[in-house]
């Protein structure tokens, strides 16, 4: 594999290390099944390429990405507390209703940013290419301060009672924290992050396209599930930082596998190959307990 | 203190499972007051504690706390007037937290929670120092995970957590019964010392009758959804756990059964 193929794996990484975090937030603290990034992904790309091809500044058109990304991830949270229906079921909803409304906000399947000014653009050199290089920097650089920002959130009182009503709601409750109230808003970073996440994947690719969010849900919780098998979840902090190495492995090994050409996998494998490792990091962790468990039996 | 009036609460109403739980429950705790509550299985004690907790709304009938009136009011926003004990030791913690962050929850309880740190330095002093007096060697396990804990102290943690913060009522759901006889008493000694010690208007659900007579100033007895016996002062210091159960087959005009209420 090429330095230049590499640094690609890494940016796509970084990329989706925003996704993962938003993911942890939505499935694994608030106890959340969240199905809304395949929609709220190629929402935050579709709000961020048409600013960016109307003229607008790169870093307004990632932050009203995220805005709208929060207000989905609001209604898929509203739709569940409010309403009542199935939180899987909810997400479902704003997802396929959200292909609709990306259709509309783009106007058309997709959105050419080519040689449009990128949050990347003040950094790069118009002498030598430098982009294979920036660009993973620049994205490093924003996922650094998304991590440490979650970090210091999540110990502060709101985003403890946050954690609180993911883990035990019942007990939340009985502290005074309005459960309802935690989740729409944990809801709402949580697809804030996802958004984000969209905005600047469109600025790396040259352009949104409506079919962008597929599979977006499925590499998210990879890079949870890979994160938790990485390091112990001994902290929060440590937590974020295994979300985030397992967002960057779970590329990395993508594109190991798809450089590797005796096994013969192409790009359009690449979805079977997220479905597979996503299938053995779940059932790995269970294995090795078993293994452990009749390990112990024998000793005992 | 505490008034329910006339509290009605029927479970799956209009349907073959129609249970009505609550049936015209009226009861008033004055302010300082420990009153224990028994009642053989069905007989609404659970319902009535999460009606006046908020976890579940009643029918009919209103609820007052302090004067205020709270029937409308959901859980969450009473909790700032009524702290509470689960019958699980798991119930009342959150296990994934560290030790130091659960008792930050409690330190915050029935008030606005915002973006400044959630354990603070001045909290850990004062967490050590309550930790300190349960002797369990958990003031040098701050940053624990609940999770590590056995169930008896989690459940010494959350009663320390229940006092926290001052409240109006304190709730206490069988804390012990999930217990061995051994910490089951520690922690009821516990109870009665945090009790007494906040001067706490509580309410203590029990499955046993000695432990009924034995803590607290008043007990009283439900049955099918309503108060049908009510002893304090005099007459309850003078009883005894067999008194108890003839006056509660006078009072009901039945012969219960001995395996109704368990003997402690």
């Amino acid at each position: 594999m090429s330095l230049i193929s590499m640094m690609g794996a890494l940016e796509i990484g970084l990329i989706f290390a925003l996704v993962a975090l938003g993911v942890l937030i939505s499935f694994r603290l608030l106890n959340f099944p969240d199905l809304t990034a395949d929609g709220s992904f190629p929402l935050g790309g579709a709000v961020a390429a048409v600013l960016i091809a109307g003229g607008h500044d790169p870093w307004l058109a990632c932050g009203l990405a995220a805005i709208a990304g929060a207000a989905a991830g609001w209604l898929t949270a509203w739709l569940n507390v409010r309403l009542g229906i199935l939180q899987l079921l909810a997400s479902i909803l704003v997802m396929i209703a959200l292909y609709s409304i990306n259709l509309r906000i783009m106007g058309a399947p997709n959105v050419a940013l080519i040689g449009l000014p990128t949050v990347f653009t003040p950094f790069i050199s118009t002498v030598s290419d430098n982009a294979w290089l920036i660009q993973p920097a620049v994205l490093a650089v924003i996922v650094i301060i998304a991590k440490l920002l979650l970090d210091a959130f999540f110990a502060s009182e709101a985003g403890l009672a946050l954690r609180a009503t993911g883990a035990n709601p019942r007990m939340a409750r009985a502290q005074g924290i309005s459960t309802d109230r935690m989740t729409l808003a944990g809801m709402a970073l949580s697809n804030a992050l996802i958004a984000l996440a969209g905005a600047l994947y469109v600025q790396t690719q040259g352009g949104a396209d409506i079919s962008m969010g597929i599979g977006t849900i499925v590499v998210g919780l990879a890079a949870v599930i890979i994160g938790e098998t990485l390091l112990p979840p001994r902290s929060l902090w440590l937590v974020t930082l295994a979300t985030v190495l397992g967002a960057l492995l779970y590329r990395l090994l993508i594109a190991l596998a798809l450089n590797a050409d005796f096994i013969g996998l192409q790009a359009q494998d690449l979805n079977l190959i997220t479905a597979v490792l996503v299938g053995l990091a779940l059932v790995l962790p269970k294995i090795k307990s078993k293994l452990r468990k009749k390990q112990g039996g024998h000793t005992a | 203190m505490m008034r329910a009036d006339n509290l009605f609460k029927t479970f799956n109403p209009g349907t073959p499972l129609e249970n009505p739980v609550l049936r015209g429950l009226s009861l008033t705790i004055e302010s300082g007051q420990f009153v224990t509550v028994i009642g053989s299985n069905g007989a609404g004690k659970s319902t009535f504690l999460n009606a006046i907790s908020g976890d579940i709304g009643p029918d009919s009938g209103s609820l007052f706390i302090d004067g205020q009136d709270v029937t409308r009011q959901s859980a969450w926003q009473r909790a700032g007037l009524v702290a509470r004990v689960f019958q699980d030791p798991l119930a009342g913690t959150c296990e994934g937290l560290t030790i130091e962050e659960n008792l930050a929850l409690a330190m915050q309880r029935g008030q606005g929670r915002g973006l400044s740190r959630a354990v603070k330095a001045s909290y850990r002093e004062q967490f050590r120092a309550k930790l300190a007096t349960l002797k369990l060697g958990l003031e040098n396990r701050l940053g624990d995970r609940m999770g590590l804990l056995s169930g008896g102290q989690r459940q010494a943690v959350s009663l320390l957590m229940a006092s926290l913060q001052p409240s109006r009522l304190l709730l206490l759901d069988e804390h012990t019964a999930a217990l061995d006889p051994k910490t089951a008493a520690f922690v009821l000694e516990l109870t009665d010392r945090i009790v007494s010690e906040n001067q706490l208007t509580a309410l203590m659900v029990t499955h046993s009758m000695r432990q009924a007579l034995d803590h607290g100033h008043r007990t009283v007895m439900l049955h099918q959804g309503r108060v049908v016996l009510d002893v304090s002062g005099a007459e309850r210091s003078r009883m005894d756990v067999p008194h108890l159960l003839a006056m509660f087959e006078q009072t009901r005009g039945e012969k219960l059964d001995d395996d109704a209420l368990l003997l402690g």
